[in-house]
Order: structure tokens, then sequence, then C-alpha cells
């Protein structure tokens, strides 16, 4: 049984490094081809590890999937294992990047080089969601933060330079925290091993705790978009071209989410337990100021990179419930935050920018978008509907979890987060008023006919945007389908630690 | 035995609505008749269901999370079936006059879709067994009335009506949301029948009073919110911007009921906290004095109706806040006959005048229409009190609870009903009396049998509905004691002076006869909103946004980077190359190393 959840799941981290060769070695033309096909066939293999994963979770919740020694004498290996949360996450990324070749099918600049990157920052994402030993974790994840430097300097637009470099080097000092974090780990733990399992179950004295447990969750969480430090999250997404920024959103925050919750959290809770109302309430702020700030935003697109801190905060504020529900909800919450910022960002950067060249909302206005691009509106509405945390799709039942969760540790900050969702409801519908309806100017008759010309939307964008709206209506209408993923997870050895922690 | 077919009335209408927009959307008509059948399949069902009083199906688990667990499930009893009939029932009649309204209507698949999308979170809401359901539903009913409201959406005022409406209802969502987590956390559980079977162990002894005070009040705000009761009501009036019919369905039958119908649901629960019981019955019993005064100085047919709405969902609130919840939904059901019969006489008048609204610009209209004419009438006999009409037996249980409680409160509900008598007078002798004021009110005439069928029926049971006892015995909650002659006394003759009032002084007149610019500015609320809260946030945001700006982007950001590369220029300067600068260095080095080991 085992053997064959690790035939199918890890076809996810190979398929994406093997394709990513591949793309290279094939003529340019055929490049968005191949990487389609790699996409679609780790999409497979991820729905097929789920699948097995299914069948054998309620015997054994973590399933190891390889481990051989790699650096014996710095005590590395090369461990691998799943569990619902990082299959769950393994699930969104397969999505994702599904999504994320359709919506840069008019790639043309170097489109060889910028699917190879694109690929290889996936297969980083997979590795880092499998690793158990933390220096394959370090390394895995910084795999997937160089190829984004490239994608958003080579292949992004408004002051990429900057944005890029702003990125990398939030990510870079990010990365750098957390692994002095888990250095210091290594050395007090005696120094011969990485393993996160051996780590965990090590009784790091509490005056260690104390400083190492903010240090390696600030690291992760900066990635995550903590307040305050989101600021590199709205430019990196603004500069970035649509399918980064769908991954930036979409999978690399919730790259920071999962080092918290898999490494930091379990690694010390004791120091976990006396920072957790610290950094729940950076949570809710995070919650409450993405959404003030996206209330008044001028690009279409800073709107959205907000959105995302926003919705990012209720994440942080769910891990640091503490309880099975709030942590569930926090895993269902990436879920979903990354089907739905992923779609939101393609409408802006792909279907709306590519053929109007303006993000600016009082331009955008004028043109009644709605009028030349009916297929575009009606998905933004059912996203933004989504986004806002509507019934029937995954955010609703994401969100009522973490505020559930909430409620039963920290009630005061359960109602900071529902007000941060009814901001949602405001900044959300006033976006979508002033970008496709745009009223107050009725005298521009003339510019909406220039917008005929426009390309109609192409069948990989359709088929993209279907994508990821039927993900989220499915587990909105259906939350048991990632709910049975997740809940077994919740029995493993590393997040009973926290559960555990928290109770005594 | 558990009946399955109950899943039916929940789920066909969103079938339909998904039928719609998938299938049949290019096709308008035959989206209509799916929809209006659907309509009317459901009433069939429900009352078939009622007849044969089967019982509820068995929930079904929805989310399941450790000791998190959801269920969809199903709660028959006369409350849910009195309201289940009225609304499938009254929906279904609007689902038919929309076919004539409509017809001509190029969004008229679009408009379909949504109204069976609403009429499913609208059962959804009557049907739910639980809070979080009902939380569910209600989110779906605020979603699906934005999509109604703003259904003329190149039109910025319905767009914005919409938002206001969606927003409005939200907040009294994030209070409903808080009511809901504090009974979930302090009576453990979130299903009714469970919640009320641990109050009546006593189980919910050792909850604070502090604690039922809030959670109660948390529970109201949801109900306010979604009923328009002050100070969330300025979203009601706004809301006319949508098609009648979706006015009468959902701002006058259906979606503003919710809250009156949520509170009886949840009565046993409020009622344990008498200062919540009080601050209903006064916001209730304020909202329909208050609203009651601005629909005397409304000019705009349907906005007349609305603020005649918001005062009579006051009433409501009011018999509920008195302990009366029978009355209340009582009144509920009346109510929502004789409001939907006036708004689609409302939408029949604007269909003749061609989208004409100002009351000041018809007249006459009682020779040209005459079915519309008689119906409205009925409608307006029955709202305003007329003695053995449907509205004056259930005004009637309200006043009398009031009398029992609460004087001044009786006083207000009587004010209250004077002034319905008065400004309905005004609106019926202005549109159908006189003489035509303006060409297109000479140029009406009746619409097609699609859209006068439904007036007479709803005219119909505005006229019997109260009779007989029938509406209180299937609710099966008593709507109070009889009071002896008093209450039906007095308030025939505030009907009457109302009535009389409203001749004396509108008969014949072609322009408002006297006008109070606080009224006819609904007390400058919008304003007053605009300027505080709505001003507020955007100042609030614009300032969190300078703030992310400057100080976390410029000053600590760039302010660290900044630091950082002005570091690396010192040290260039350093790295120049030139020896003898080494030298100076390398001697200034030596100067400090000997001053701290041999001066100190």
């Amino acid at each position: 049984m085992v053997v064959e959840v690790m035939d199918m799941i890890l076809w996810t981290l190979y398929f994406s490094f093997l394709g990513a060769v591949l793309v290279l070695l094939l003529p340019g033309r055929a490049a968005k081809w191949a990487a389609l096909s790699v996409a679609v066939a780790t999409l497979a293999a991820a729905f097929a590890g789920a699948s097995e994963y299914m069948s054998v979770s309620a015997q054994a919740p973590w399933v190891t999937l390889a481990k051989s020694p790699w650096i014996p004498s710095l005590g590395i290996s090369w461990h691998l294992a799943a569990d619902g949360i990082s299959i769950t996450l393994v699930l969104l990324t397969a999505l994702a990047s599904v999504a994320g070749v359709l919506f840069s099918w008019n790639v043309a600049h170097r489109p060889k080089e910028f699917f190879a990157l694109y690929l290889t920052l996936i297969g980083g994402v997979y590795g880092v969601f499998f690793s158990v030993d933390l220096f394959l974790f370090m390394v895995f994840y910084e795999i997937a933060i160089i190829p984004k430097y490239f994608l958003i300097a080579v292949w992004g637009s408004t002051r990429r330079e900057y944005g890029a470099m702003k990125l990398a080097l939030y990510s870079f000092i990010g990365s750098a925290l957390s692994l002095a974090g888990i250095l210091a780990a290594y050395a007090v733990a005696g120094g011969h091993t990485f393993d996160l399992l051996e780590l965990a179950s090590y009784p790091f004295p509490p005056q260690f705790q104390y400083w190492a447990f903010p240090l390696v969750f600030v690291g992760f969480a900066i990635l995550a978009g903590m307040w305050p430090f989101h600021t590199w999250a709205p430019t990196g997404h603004v500069a970035a071209p649509t399918a980064a920024s769908m991954l930036l959103a979409g999978v690399v925050m919730k790259l920071g989410a999962y080092g918290c919750l898999r490494v930091a959290m379990p690694l010390f809770p004791i120091g976990l337990e006396e920072w957790s109302l610290f950094f729940a309430g950076l949570g809710v702020v995070g919650i409450i100021y993405g959404a003030l700030v996206a209330l008044a935003q001028t690009d279409f697109k800073f709107v959205i990179g907000y959105s995302s801190v926003s919705h990012m905060g209720f994440v942080i504020l769910g891990l640091m419930t503490l309880n099975a529900v709030g942590l569930q909800g926090a895993v269902m919450q990436m879920f979903s935050h990354g089907v739905i910022a992923g779609l939101l960002f393609a409408v802006v950067g792909r279907m709306v920018y590519d053929r109007t060249h303006t993000r600016e909302l009082s331009e955008l206005g004028p043109m009644q978008l709605y009028r030349s691009m009916p297929f575009v509106t009606v998905v933004f509405v059912l996203a933004g509907l989504a986004s806002m945390g509507l019934p029937g799709f995954s955010g609703f039942v994401a969100e009522l979890m973490i505020v559930v969760g909430a409620w039963r540790g920290i009630p005061w900050m359960a109602v900071m987060a529902g007000l941060g969702i009814l901001l949602a409801a405001a900044y959300t519908l006033r976006v979508m008023q002033l970008a496709f309806f745009g009223y107050g100017d009725n005298s521009s008759e003339n510019s909406h006919s220039d917008m005929s010309k426009i390309d109609a939307i192409s069948w990989p964008e359709k088929t993209g945007a279907v994508l990821l709206l039927a993900a989220s209506l499915c587990v909105g209408l259906r939350p048991s389908l990632l709910l049975d993923l997740i809940a077994p997870a919740m029995n493993t050895p590393l997040v009973q630690v926290i559960l555990k922690g928290a109770g005594s | 035995m558990p009946c399955e077919y109950w899943w039916w009335v929940l789920f066909l209408p969103l079938a339909t609505s998904a039928l719609i927009a998938v299938v049949s959307r290019p096709w308008r008509n035959a989206s209509a008749v799916v929809s209006v059948a659907s309509s009317f399949l459901c009433f069939f069902i429900a009352a078939w269901g009622v007849h044969t009083q089967s019982h509820a199906p068995s929930p079904v688990q929805w989310i399941t999370a450790g000791d998190f667990s959801i269920s969809i499930g199903m709660v028959l009893d006369g409350l849910s079936k009195t309201m289940l009939l009225t609304v499938t029932g009254v929906g279904a009649l609007i689902h038919l006059f929309s076919m004539g309204y409509m017809k001509e209507d190029n969004g008229k698949s679009r408009y379909f879709a949504c109204l069976s999308l609403f009429m499913f979170s609208m059962t959804g809401i009557v049907l739910s067994s639980n809070l979080i359901m009902t939380f569910l539903f209600w989110e779906l009913v605020g979603f699906s009335s934005y999509l109604l409201i703003g259904f003329w959406f190149e039109r910025p005022s319905a767009a914005a009506a919409a938002n206001k409406a969606f927003i409005v209802n939200r907040i009294g969502d994030f209070g409903f949301m808080i009511g809901i987590l504090m009974a979930w956390h302090w009576l453990g559980s979130i299903e009714f029948a469970q919640l009320e079977g641990a109050l009546n162990d006593g189980r919910g002894a050792h909850v604070p009073g502090i604690i039922l005070v809030l959670m109660t009040l948390g529970l109201f705000c949801g109900a306010a919110g979604k009923s328009a009761q002050v100070p969330l009501h300025v979203w009601l009036p706004d809301a006319m911007e949508g098609p009648t019919p979706v006015s009468a369905l959902i701002h006058a039958a259906t979606m503003v009921a919710a809250g009156v119908y949520f509170l009886c649901r949840v009565f046993f629960l409020i009622s344990l906290s008498p200062a919540t019981m009080n601050v209903i019955a006064f916001i209730g019993g304020g909202t329909a004095l208050f609203a009651a005064l601005i629909a005397v100085q409304q000019n705009d047919i349907k906005r007349v109706l609305a603020y005649s709405t918001l005062s009579q969902l006051g009433y409501m609130m009011m018999a509920v806040g008195l302990a009366a919840p029978g009355a209340a939904m009582f009144h509920l059901t009346t109510h929502a006959f004789f409001k939907a019969l006036l708004f689609l006489g409302a939408g029949s008048v604007i269909h003749a005048m061609h989208h004409e609204q100002n009351i000041w610009k018809m007249g006459g209209l009682k020779d040209k229409m005459p079915i519309t004419c008689w119906t409205f009438v009925a409608g307006m006999l029955a709202l305003s009190g007329c003695p053995f009409l449907s509205g004056f037996f259930s005004k009637d249980a309200i006043l009398s609870a009031a009398l029992e409680k609460n004087h001044f409160l009786f006083a207000l509900g009587l004010g209250t009903a004077f002034l319905t008598a008065f400004y309905m007078t005004r609106l019926t002798v202005t549109v159908f009396f006189g003489k035509e004021k303006t060409k297109s009110a000479s140029h009406a005439h009746e619409a097609e049998a699609t859209m006068w069928v439904p007036l007479c029926i709803l005219a119909a049971f505005s006229v019997v509905a109260g009779w007989g006892g029938a509406i209180p015995d299937m609710l099966a909650i008593s709507s109070g004691e009889n009071h002896g002659h008093i209450v039906p006394a007095l308030s025939a003759v505030v009907f009457l002076a109302g009535i009389w009032l409203g001749f004396y002084f509108y008969r014949g007149k072609k322009t408002e006869p006297f006008s109070v610019s606080l009224l006819a500015n609904k007390f400058y609320v919008d304003e007053i909103y605009g300027a505080t809260f709505v001003r507020g946030h955007d100042k609030l945001g614009e300032a969190c946004r300078l703030f992310d700006r400057w100080v976390i982007s410029g000053l600590l950001v760039r302010g660290t980077g900044l630091v950082v590369s002005g570091t690396g220029h010192l040290i260039r300067f350093m790295h120049s190359g030139n020896l003898q600068g080494y030298a100076f260095l390398f001697v200034i080095g030596i100067v400090f190393v000997l001053y701290q080991y041999l001066i100190r």
C-alpha cells in the first residue's frame, strides 16, 4: 500500500524537474505544449496520490515516501514523506500549475526559458511539501525562490527589477532567519541530525525556544505575507507576469505558511505557546489592514495583492488558534486562497491587462468592460464572490472554521476576523464595480467602441478559469473532499505536538 | 416516516437556476416558463407535504471535522410550514406576474435564474434546522437579492443600491455571526432542537446574564439587517431600484420577513433576556413610526410602499419584543399577501406608465386599469387596517399584546396605524382617482392576464386571510388573548380618521399641498451616514494606504535598504586603492589602540 502511494505522489516532484529539462531540449514552439503536458501529468499524479492516501490514511496518516542517507557525516538524508496537509497543498500546486501554464499561453518572449524556470519553481515547491529533512527542506525552498526572481525580472512589467529584487531580498532574509534558527536547533540537539521528526521529539530548553521560535516562524511567515512583512507581496505581484503572480499568491505564499506549520510550530511547542497570542494578533492586523488598504487602491492588481495579505492573515490566525478546527481551517484557507487568488490574478493580469494595457481603475471604468468582455466579467464576479467568502465557495468553509477555531481560544480575535470578512465584501464590490462597470462617466461612448477590436478570450483562458472556479466550488459545496484528507493529518506526531502543547 | 421528497422543495429552485444559467439562457421564453413551472411545482409539493403532515427528512452531514460538525436538515413545525407556504405561494404568483412584466427585457433568462436562486436561498432559511445553515442561506439570500436589486446594472443608481444592500446586510451578518458563535460556545450546539432542549433542561442556567444579552443582541443584529430595522434600514428604500416584481418578492413578502421569522424561530432563546426583548420592542416600535412618518412625504410610488414595508416590519419586530411571536408571524403572513399585492399593483401601474414612478404624474387610472385599481384598493384597505380585512386582525393581535405589556408602545402602534391609513389614502387617491395629470396617464391600459390574475388571487387572500383564525391555528403559536372591544374599536377609529384626512387633504390635488423637508429627506439619515461611516472608512482606508506606502514600504523597508547601501558607500571610500589613504587609516588605528591601552 505504502509503496503505491510513493509511486504516485512523488511523480509530481520528478515530473516537474524532468519537465524543466525536457522543455529546454524541445524547440521553442513546443515549449508550452510540453509544459502543459507536464503540468497535467503532475495533476494526475497528485489526484492519484491523494486517493491512495485516502485509502491508507486511517491506519497511517503519515506516509514515508523515501528515506536514504545523503550526507551522513552531517546527518542529512533524502527523507520525503506526506500527510494530508502536504497532499492538500500538492493538489493546490498541481491545479495552480496547470492553470498557470494555460494563462501563459501567449508568452512569446523566450518561451523555453520561461517554462523551464516555471517548472523548476513548481518542482521546488513540491520538494518543500515532501521534505522531512530540514536541510533538504531549505534546499528546495531556495530552489523555489530563485526562478521567481528571473520570472519577474525578465518577463514582468511595472517596475519589474525593483519588484523582483524586493521579493528576492525578502525571501532570502526570511530563509536566512529560518535557517539560522534551524541550525541553532541542529546544534542544540547535538548536531547529528536534520531530520524533522527526530528534532521535533527533542526537548529543547524553554529559554532556547523563546527566541528560536519567533526566529524560524517569522522567517517563514515573511513569505506568507504576514503583517508587517507583507510589502513584498503587492509589489511583487504587480511586477510579476500573470503566471508568476498566480504562483506567487497561489503557491509561494503557502510555502511560507507551510514552513510555519510544519517546521516552526512542532519544533518549538513551548515557544509557540508563549508567542501564539502575539502572532495571532499580527494575523488579525493583517486581515483588517490588508482589507483597508485594498479599499483605497487605484491599481486593479494592487487591490488583489492586498486582498491576499488579508486572506493570508486568516491563515496565520488559523495556525495560531492551536486547535484542530482552526488548523484545519488554516489548511483549507491555504487551498482556497491559492485557487481564488490565482484566478483573480489571472483575470487582472492576463484577461484584462493584456487586452487593455492598463490597470488603473479610473481608466478601466470608462471602457465598460462588461460590454466587451462578458465572460471575463462573469468570471471575476464569481471569483470575487468566492473571495468575499460566499457560501458555496471554498472560502466560506475555511473562514468559518478559522473564526470558530479562533473563538474557542481568543474570542475577540474572532470578532476582528469577522470584521475582516465584512471589509472583504466592501473592497471586492468596489473593485468589481470600478473595473468592469465604471459608472459616473457615460459620455465616453466612443471609448468602448475601440474595445470591440480586442482579442476574444481564448480557450486556454476559459479552461483555466473554469478549472479554478470548479475547484473552489467543489470544495465549497462538499468540504469533506478536502477535510477527509486534512483531518487524518491531525493525528500525525507533528500536528499532535502542536495540539497537545496548547492543551497542557 | 421521514419523507425525502422535502429535499425537492429546497433544491428544485437551485436546479432550475442552474438549468437556466447553463442550458436555456439563449431561449428567454423557455427560461421564464421553466422558472415559473418550477415555482408552482415547489408550492404544490410543499402544500402536499403540509397536507399529508409528513415528517422532515433526516439531516445530512455537511462538514465533519472532529467535534466541529455541521448538518443540513429541516425543521417542519407550524412556524416553518406557514412560512413555507407563504413564501412558495406568494413566490409562485410573483414568478407568474414577472412573465408579463419582464416580457421585453433582454436579460429575462438572467432574471429568472436569479429569481429561482433567490427562492432556493429563502426556502433554505425557512426550513433550516440549525444556526449555521441559517447563516449560510442568510448570506445566499443577501447575495441573490444583490443580483436582483442590481438587475439593471447599467444604471449607476441600481448598482449603488445593490452594493449598499449587500454591505448593510453584511454589517448585520457580522453581529449575527458573533451571536451564533456565542450560542455555539455557551450552549454547546447549533441545532435549534438541541438548543431548546438544553435551555429547557436548565443547562443554560450557567450562562452569565451579560453573555446572554450579547448573544441575543448579536442574533437580533442579523435579523435587524435583513428586516431593515433602524439603524440598518437604509438599504431597503434604495433597493427599489430593482424590477418591481423583485420588490414584491424580496422586499415585501420574503427576504425582509426573514429576520422576523428567525427571531420567532429562536424565540425560546431571545425571550430569556428581558433587556434584549426591550431593545427589540423599542427598535421595532421606533422603526414603525419613523418609517410611517417618512412615507407620508414620498413621491415615488415604490418608495411609499418601501417605507410602508419598513413600518410594518417594525410592527412585527415590536410584537416579537413584546413576547407575542404568534402575532408577529400572523402579521407577517397577512402582510406578505397585501404588500406583495400592492407592489405588484404598483408594478402594473409602472408598466402601464412606461416606467414612470412619480405619483404626481399619474392620476385617474381607475377607469383605465380597473382590475389593478380595485385590487390595489383591497390591498390598501387591508394594510390600513380596515375592519374585517386580514390586516385588521393581525394588527389587532399586535396592538392587544402592546396594550397588555407597554402602553407607550401601544400608543406608538396606534399612531403608526393612523399614519398608515393616511399615507395609503394619499397614495391611492393621487394615483388612481381624480384627473390624469400627464399624457402617459391618459394612455395607460390594463396589462395582460399573467399580470392581473396574480393580483386577483392576492387580493382575495388579503381580504380573507384573517378570517376564522386559520393562520394562528396553523402556526400553533398563541397570537395573544382577546382584550374585549377596546383595541378593535380604537383601531377602527384611527383607520377612519386616517382615511378621512387623506381624502380631505389629497382629493383632487395636482401637487403636494404641504411639504415637510425633514420627512421628504428621510430625516437625512443617508446624508449622516455618508458624512460619518462612509467617509470614515474611506479615510481609514486611505490612511492605511499612506501608512503602508510611507511608513512600512518607505521608512522601514527603504530605510533599511538605504542604511545598507549607505554603509556600502562609506566602506567603498575606504577601498580606494590609494596607498597613502590606507597608511593614514593604519596610523589612525594605531593611535586609537595606543590610546585605549596606554592612556586609559
